[in-house]
């Protein structure tokens, strides 16, 4: 027989092979849940089933491809996908924004000072009412405070350093800590003052390296965490189960933020490889993904309106990207900022962004117009972290000063 | 020769503290002998130090030079003495610019927080035990103890760092008198910004370090490729939207919001922050009575903004109820507490909806096409939380493009409207605002809020379930 046809020959071998055993694997009860195997039914055509076919089909057409060719290929393919952004870019920011008028000047001043905290201030999160907020810092302490009276209502001593991560429940019910231990715990508040709180925890996220973010879904039961280790993961709360990983990041994973659209199934997040990602909750993959960044993305915090993010970078910049033109759209940057931006938050409307930068102070940005609005200053070490409460009144910052700042 | 430890503190890793590369051409900038800062010679103790250059120089080149304001240049002055690019002479520990007559003098680059090496403890050592010897006591108690502490540590080569501190004593001693203090003097900057003493922070201090190098290249591997390319061809398929409509979209969403903002237009009656009086808060409470005109004004903007406002949700479904049309909210609420929900209690969740909305003649039925209704059944066979994503998105689909802006026109909205409070701004004087910081009041903790609200709800469906007809009718016997 001829070489050709003999390779032909091996060729359908090798499909028909692969293809009857995908078949039988589809139809064992205990690996999947389909009823019918692939070949049998034309309704299994889930992407999964696609998926699977095609692999097969590509390996029995080229079964001697080169890493060579692959690489080209993927450049092509990212050459192509960036001609394919271009072509819908017809207008850019500071164009729409002409149209807008103007902000006036801005007077913010500092309206309290939560002081207790013993070491750096890593992070914080107001709570729904608008006024308390908890607070998690180097030293293991996590403290949650009514910020109006400036009282400090619960105290938690986590048993581990660095608690990086922190998030109050969507019902002002509980708060969820993590940081060097590997793991999210949640804790319930309870009434009562003299309670040990730390009898009550809850072991929830288990990662194999250091937790950098952690935030409760729409409800109390689910939690969102990311970690050092390069994944962030969904878990039950109640059973400490993992309901989805989201592999994708090659390196630590440093921010997350939950899209706050009414379909709420995405969340996007920042590491240190530069990239960042935007998820599908349900089904794990990566729906979109952004590289523009010099440096790792130390803060990612979506628009109010869910169709955009901004990110807080090493780099000195903030960016911000826009979800549905799919490409980044605006860079808040200047030549006298060279330090890092560690976080960053919208007001209310979208119009401003705050923030916090490692050389102690805050900027605030106009997103249209790409400008910065104003300067804050009044801490004496790196602002570490800062949100807005989720009525727009105020911010608060925190910072490796030992204290947090509220602003209005 | 020490061993250089792999783990040399995130320096090698990334960029991290590229930020330092522009610092370094500042400062070079800043010590340029024509356009740089202007220095003079200062008596200090009996000394003359060479090249002092006062704080408000420094702010003042830095103005001129960076473009900034008077504020910004301090707090970049402040950068550059917190990194040990400039040191101060007087009140050496605290690194901060201080805008007056403090003296600052420039650092040697021997001695600039570069990148590629780390001040390792056998030089600390080094510097402490020099220190020792060429005075006992004079070392600060942080830095006794830590001279204790590395004496235990590094027991096993005391000799070598004896013998070495000995060796730069007597270098040392070997220079004019000026040259030994000013070197003295920049090692001693040297070691405050890289060992700061207790209570004090060093701008050298980063954090943690990260756990995996980026600067590692991922293995390039078949793999790999495949990931790419597939990940890559996905995206080109994606749907996009011109940047023009999108970009009209966030403006349009800016500008609808503008009111809102507290940070743009403020508050009504007052910001609660600013004026420690939080009548704001108690007039948008989210069971209040009778809400704020802003807050039903924002109900119309979107069906996103009516729901996710619990007051809002309530004047609706009252509007809904009228209508006779509360299954599709129940239905919808339904399926999101289904999907935030935990994992334990699905099952029975997914029991009670199909009984409640989806079954054939079920008391709440729902009108969703027939598609949908057999896909969402069949997937009930095997459930999950996200099983009834595609029912849940007709019927929002059908409520926001529907029966929202029929709310919007009914009367319900209107009388909500009409009766909606306006509050006044408050106009309060020096002395109430004294007053309203000193009684500043706390709120009630948010567990009780939510018990109530449970409660509240847990009643709510008693009562909109369906009625036993058996229990209520042996009740009514029971009675006779």
């Amino acid at each position: 027989m001829e070489p050709q046809l003999q390779g032909q020959v091996i060729r359908q071998l090798f499909f028909l092979i692969g293809a009857t055993s995908v078949n039988s694997i589809l139809l064992r009860k205990d690996l999947c849940s389909c009823r019918k195997g692939m070949l049998s039914s034309p309704h299994q055509n889930t992407p999964r089933h696609r998926e699977i076919l095609c692999f097969l089909v590509e390996m029995a057409a080229q079964p001697s491809d080169t890493l060579a060719t692959l690489k080209t290929e993927s450049e092509t393919l990212k050459t192509k996908l960036e001609e394919e952004r271009a072509k819908l870019h017809d207008v850019e920011l500071h164009q729409v924004a002409e149209k807008i008028e103007a902000l006036g000047q801005f007077v913010m001043k500092t309206r309290r000072a939560l002081k207790g905290h013993g070491n750096k201030v890593l992070c914080l999160d107001w709570c729904k009412d608008k006024r308390r907020i908890v607070s998690s810092s180097q030293d293991g302490k996590v403290i949650v405070w009514d910020a109006f009276t400036t009282n400090k209502e619960h105290a938690v001593t986590m048993p581990c350093t660095w608690v990086m991560a922190c998030a109050y429940a969507p019902s002002g019910c509980a708060v969820a800590c993590g940081g060097l231990d590997n793991k999210c715990s949640v804790y319930p508040l309870s009434l009562d003052k003299n309670e040990n709180l730390a009898a009550k925890k809850k072991s929830v996220a288990m990662h194999t390296n250091y937790l950098s973010a952690c935030c409760f879904t729409n409800s109390d039961m689910q939690i969102l965490t990311s970690s050092g280790d390069g994944t962030c993961a969904l878990w039950d709360v109640e059973s400490g189960q993992m309901l989805q990983s989201f592999h994708g990041h090659a390196a630590d994973v440093l921010c997350l933020d939950l899209a706050p659209s009414e379909t709420g199934n995405t969340f996007v997040s920042g590491g240190c490889d530069k990239k960042s990602c935007v998820w599908d909750m349900r089904t794990g993959q990566c729906v979109q993904s952004f590289e523009t960044h010099e440096s790792d993305i130390n803060s990612v915090r979506y628009y109010p309106s869910g169709d955009a993010f901004a990110s807080g970078s090493d780099d000195a910049t903030c960016r911000l990207y826009d979800l549905r033109a799919d490409r980044e759209v605006a860079i808040y940057s200047k030549e006298s900022i060279i330090f890092g931006a560690s976080s960053v938050d919208f007001s209310l409307s979208g119009r401003l962004l705050f923030g916090g930068y490692n050389d102690y102070t805050i900027n605030v940005w106009d997103v249209l117009k790409g400008t910065r609005v104003s300067i804050l200053f009044g801490h004496e070490n790196r602002v570490s972290t800062l949100r807005v409460s989720p009525d727009g009144t105020a911010f608060c910052s925190g910072s490796w000063d030992h204290t947090l700042r509220i602003w209005a | 020769m020490t061993v250089r430890s792999d783990r040399d503190h995130g320096q090698r890793y990334r960029p991290r503290m590229s930020c330092l590369k522009k610092v370094e051409a500042t400062v070079v900038q800043m010590q340029d002998p024509s356009t740089g800062v202007k220095g003079a010679n200062q008596k200090l103790n009996v000394t003359t130090i060479p090249h002092a250059i006062t704080g408000q120089d420094i702010v003042a080149w830095i103005t001129k030079n960076m473009n900034m304001d008077n504020d910004e240049a301090q707090a970049f002055g402040t950068m550059l003495v917190a990194f040990g690019y400039i040191y101060p002479l007087q009140d050496h520990k605290k690194l901060v610019l201080r805008p007056d007559g403090s003296l600052y003098r420039f650092q040697t680059p021997y001695f600039w927080p570069v990148q590629k090496w780390k001040a390792e403890d056998t030089d600390y050592a080094i510097y402490l035990a020099k220190r020792n010897i060429r005075k006992k006591g004079v070392l600060d108690a942080y830095e006794q103890e830590e001279y204790n502490k590395l004496h235990k540590w590094m027991n096993h080569k005391w000799d070598f760092i004896v013998m070495q501190a000995k060796e730069q004593y007597h270098a040392g001693k070997a220079r004019q008198k000026a040259d030994r203090v000013v070197f003295d003097c920049k090692e001693r900057a040297y070691w405050i910004v890289h060992r700061p003493p207790p209570q004090t922070h060093s701008a050298m201090d980063y954090g943690l370090d990260r756990h995996i190098d980026p600067n590692a290249e991922e293995k390039k591997t078949y793999d790999y490729y495949r990931r790419i390319n597939i990940y890559t061809q996905q995206a080109i398929m994606r749907s996009r939207v011109k940047s023009s409509v999108s970009l009209g979209a966030l403006v349009k969403y800016m500008t609808t919001f503008k009111n809102h903002d507290p940070f743009l237009v403020p508050c009504l009656p007052s910001n609660p922050w600013q004026t420690d009086d939080d009548s704001y808060w108690e007039l948008n409470k989210p069971d209040v009575e009778i809400p704020t005109k802003m807050r039903v004004e924002r109900w119309s903007f979107s069906f996103y903004e009516l729901l996710n406002d619990p007051r809002g949700r309530a004047d609706f479904k009252i509007f809904l109820k009228k209508e006779f049309s509360g299954e599709n909210l129940a239905f919808w609420e339904a399926a999101e507490e289904l999907k935030w929900g935990t994992a334990a209690s699905m099952s029975e969740k997914v029991e009670h909806i199909f009984k409640t909305f989806l079954a054939p003649g079920a008391p709440r039925w729902i009108n969703i096409d027939g598609r949908t209704m057999g896909l969402t059944v069949k997937g009930l066979e095997h459930p999950h939380r996200y099983v009834l994503d595609a029912a849940q998105t007709h019927i929002f689909m059908l409520m926001k493009k529907d029966t929202f802006y029929r709310y919007l026109k009914s009367p319900v909205y209107k009388e909500i409207q009409k009766k909606a409070i306006s509050p006044a701004p408050h106009d309060f004087s020096e002395a109430q605002l004294q007053q309203n910081m000193r009684n500043r009041r706390p709120s009630i903790n948010p567990i009780i809020t939510w018990q109530k609200e449970q409660e509240e709800k847990a009643k709510a469906a008693a009562a909109a379930g369906p009625v036993d007809i058996k229990k209520l009718m042996a009740s009514k016997l029971d009675r006779k």
